[in-house]
């Protein structure tokens, strides 16, 4: 007699590991901070549910509120350098590395992706001591090109702190959006280029009519993850300039104010329900920016099958 | 059938494999205790490895110290997190005043009041780390550390320069050295530390009159917009042009190490750095207190209780923590820890002679000079935004010229102004 198959109840068991420490690990720690952001602590360590009262202040207190705008804006400069110089250097040397007749392509792809498997703290090391203005290399190659004039305490000033950790940043990270294009222009169907060659198209016309439009999903990807990388971003700054984002906030980025609100910093004590909401602001930033990206740019973007 | 009971089987076996791994079995108790020190003096790790920690354990035998010390600018920081999570070492290293204060009031640390040995303190010094009521001590005070100029004397005799009283003679004999082609005065503002401890704090308390101004500050008939803060930011401004060049980028450790290379003549700071220096330079130091306005001014210096120890009040061996704090109390620690860190002196009314003679000098300006302790650390670091932080700030801003003394002084009495209401 045919008997129906019950559900199979021992999915349960296989799905058990991943969930149990997901949950454990991500989940709950997630959705706590996020409570947190609606309670304040008192003084004798007493949990005291506020509403949005922590949110009110972070926007509007004269202590939270330059500091979190602050924040924001460096955070949207370092986004957009990264945008700018990285994803575009990186499209340039995906596109020369993916050239199969150009001679050492490996050699160079392996060359531009190595800072990136580096440690944070060796980069922000060898940096501080490259720029340094005591014994830093920067100097003595500039008066030898006959530029000493180019040189300056590059880390030190508020006009220049913050575009030059992200260049720092961008110079480790290029690595990962250049393989992401390379990945992308490799799988284009030699065919697709030899017949616009046939038709006349020129080396630089193949680039953009063809390639270009090709990769416009991949595009989307380094973006997106560009986006979330610098608004989680923390690492370079806090070992190149400590969490004081220093000179006088200039590089303070969500990272290193989250840092500086939560665990506190010298006489300043940590505030678990602030660094809490700014956890939560800079959650609500990524979400948003995900959200526009699955929804806007995803169902915009044709996707070609090859 | 058979099936089920594999599934049900299954699952025990995950579950059970899930909570014996949360839970670990407790440890069988050792003969030996081990007890672990929180501290922020990581360059004083080899001093209680091979000095303090071995005098004490030589006595004790069933007691295992461990001395654990994270970053100076990340300590309190870690040890909150740590003391919230329950994993923070058995004795804590006390910041002075309201940092340990707030600790102690959020019940991680254990009252020390009827230690036995805490009658070996005078009131100054336990005046850091005590309630306000004088009710509860809650840590065992240990050093204080004195802040002045240090010198190269060999570069000093290079240019005939003597050691400099006056403010006049001070930017005098700056100016001689910097046209000499010398870097006059090493510091950096990167840190932005140094610029408010080791400019603000140590220069400023001669012009407002050290405990005089101090108590002024606190009772609201001071403000940080005084003529006496904003001359002392002014002359942090005048500092500028005679700084390494790019100081704005310079670090701590930067300073520390073209001072002992000998490629700087003057290097304001404390007598922290003395065991550093002695060991690093290979010329002739000397030091300085910090320059009066006219000949024949009192001198004030920055006397400031800095460092304490206390008691975990979640620790699982208090009474061999308790053990080691007696000890602390001691005239054998104060000797042992006087000379082994000359620069930090000990605040025990043990009499103790000092073998260094660095630190005997910086000892003498107690008799010359008027004694205070760092300004924002009282009373006024309670409220946001944090006094000492801002200070910080504000000092580095206006060495690097990008706040004016002025603007600095109105920052700092609108930030205070917001909570403080004496």
């Amino acid at each position: 007699m045919y008997e129906r198959k019950s559900f199979p109840h021992y999915i349960f068991v296989f799905l058990a590991p991943a969930v149990i420490i997901y949950t454990i690990f991500m989940v709950y720690p997630l959705l706590n901070s996020l409570r947190m952001s609606f309670y304040t602590v008192t003084a004798t360590n007493q949990e005291v549910f506020a509403g949005l009262d922590n949110y009110v202040k972070l926007f509007t207190n004269s202590n939270f509120a330059p500091r979190f705008f602050g924040a924001l804006k460096n955070n949207f400069i370092f986004f957009a350098i990264h945008m700018v110089v990285q994803n575009s250097i990186a499209l340039m040397l995906a596109a020369l590395i993916s050239n199969e007749k150009r001679r050492g392509a490996n050699f160079y792809r392996t060359v531009y992706f190595m800072p990136t498997v580096l440690s944070v703290v060796i980069i922000g090391f060898i940096w501080n001591l490259i720029l340094n203005p005591l014994w830093g290399v920067s100097k003595s190659i500039l008066e030898v090109a006959n530029l000493g004039f180019l040189f300056k305490p590059w880390l030190g000033l508020p006009t220049t702190a913050l575009p030059t950790v992200a260049l720092i940043s961008v110079w480790q990270f290029i690595g990962i959006p250049m393989i992401l294009f390379y990945a992308a222009l490799i799988a284009i169907p030699e065919e697709l280029m030899e017949a616009a060659t046939v038709d006349g198209a020129t080396a630089w016309g193949v680039f953009w009519q063809i390639k270009f439009p090709l990769i416009m999903p991949t595009v989307g990807i380094v973006s997106i993850l560009t986006f979330v990388g610098n608004f989680n971003a923390f690492d370079l700054i806090y070992t190149m300039k400590g969490a004081n984002a220093g000179p006088d906030f200039a590089t303070d980025i969500m990272g290193t104010f989250f840092y500086r609100t939560f665990f506190g910093q010298q006489l300043q004590l940590g505030d678990v329900s602030m660094g809490s909401t700014v956890a939560a602001m800079m959650f609500l930033i990524i979400l948003t920016g995900v959200l526009l990206y699955t929804f806007v740019w995803q169902r915009n973007v044709q996707n070609i099958e090859m | 059938m058979q099936k089920k009971l594999f599934v049900i089987l299954s699952a025990l076996i995950l579950l059970s494999l899930v909570l014996s791994a949360c839970g670990a079995p407790a440890t069988p108790v050792a003969e030996k205790v081990t007890i672990t020190i929180e501290s922020w003096r990581n360059d004083d790790l080899s001093i209680w490895q091979d000095k303090i920690i071995p005098a004490f354990e030589a006595k004790n035998p069933n007691i295992h110290v461990v001395f654990a010390p994270s970053t100076p600018a990340e300590y309190n920081g870690v040890l909150n997190t740590k003391l919230e999570g329950g994993t923070a070492g058995d004795l804590i290293t006390c910041r002075p005043f309201d940092a340990s204060l707030s600790l102690f009031d959020k019940g991680y640390l254990a009252s020390l009041t009827d230690l036995p040995g805490m009658e070996n303190f005078g009131d100054v010094a336990k005046s850091a780390w005590i309630t306000d009521d004088g009710k509860d001590v809650f840590c065992v005070p240990m050093a204080s550390v004195i802040h002045g100029f240090f010198y190269n004397k060999d570069m000093f005799d290079k240019y005939g320069i003597k050691e400099p009283a006056t403010r006049d003679e001070f930017f005098a004999a700056l100016k001689t050295l910097k046209d000499g082609g010398e870097t006059a005065l090493v510091m950096g503002t990167a840190d932005q530390w140094e610029s408010a401890t080791m400019g603000f704090q140590n220069i400023g308390p001669v012009y407002w009159k050290g405990e005089e101004g101090r108590k002024a500050l606190i009772a609201g008939t001071g403000k940080y917009t005084d003529a006496a803060y904003v001359q002392t930011w002014t002359d942090l401004k005048d500092w500028a042009p005679y700084l390494p060049e790019g100081y704005e980028a310079v670090k701590y450790p930067d300073a520390q190490s073209l001072f002992t290379l000998g490629k700087g003549a003057i290097y304001p700071t404390g007598s922290w750095e003395i065991s550093t220096f002695e060991k690093d330079a290979t010329f002739k130091l000397g030091i300085f207190p910090p320059y009066v306005e006219k000949a024949g001014d009192t001198c004030y210096i920055s006397d400031h209780t800095d460092i304490a120890i206390g008691l975990n009040a979640g620790s699982a061996h208090p009474e061999e923590a308790k053990t080691f704090l007696t000890w602390v109390t001691s005239d054998e620690f104060a000797k042992l820890y006087a000379n082994a860190l000359p620069g930090f002196f000990p605040l025990s009314n043990a009499k103790v002679t000092l073998d260094d003679p660095i630190a005997n000098e910086f000892l003498s300006w107690r008799q010359t000079c008027e004694s205070t302790i760092r300004d924002s650390y009282q009373i006024l670091s309670r409220g946001e935004p944090n006094l000492e932080n801002e200070l910080w700030r504000v000092s580095a801003a206006v060495m690097n010229l990008s706040l004016t003394p002025e603007q600095a002084a109105k920052e700092i009495q609108d930030g205070l102004d917001k909570w403080y209401k004496p």
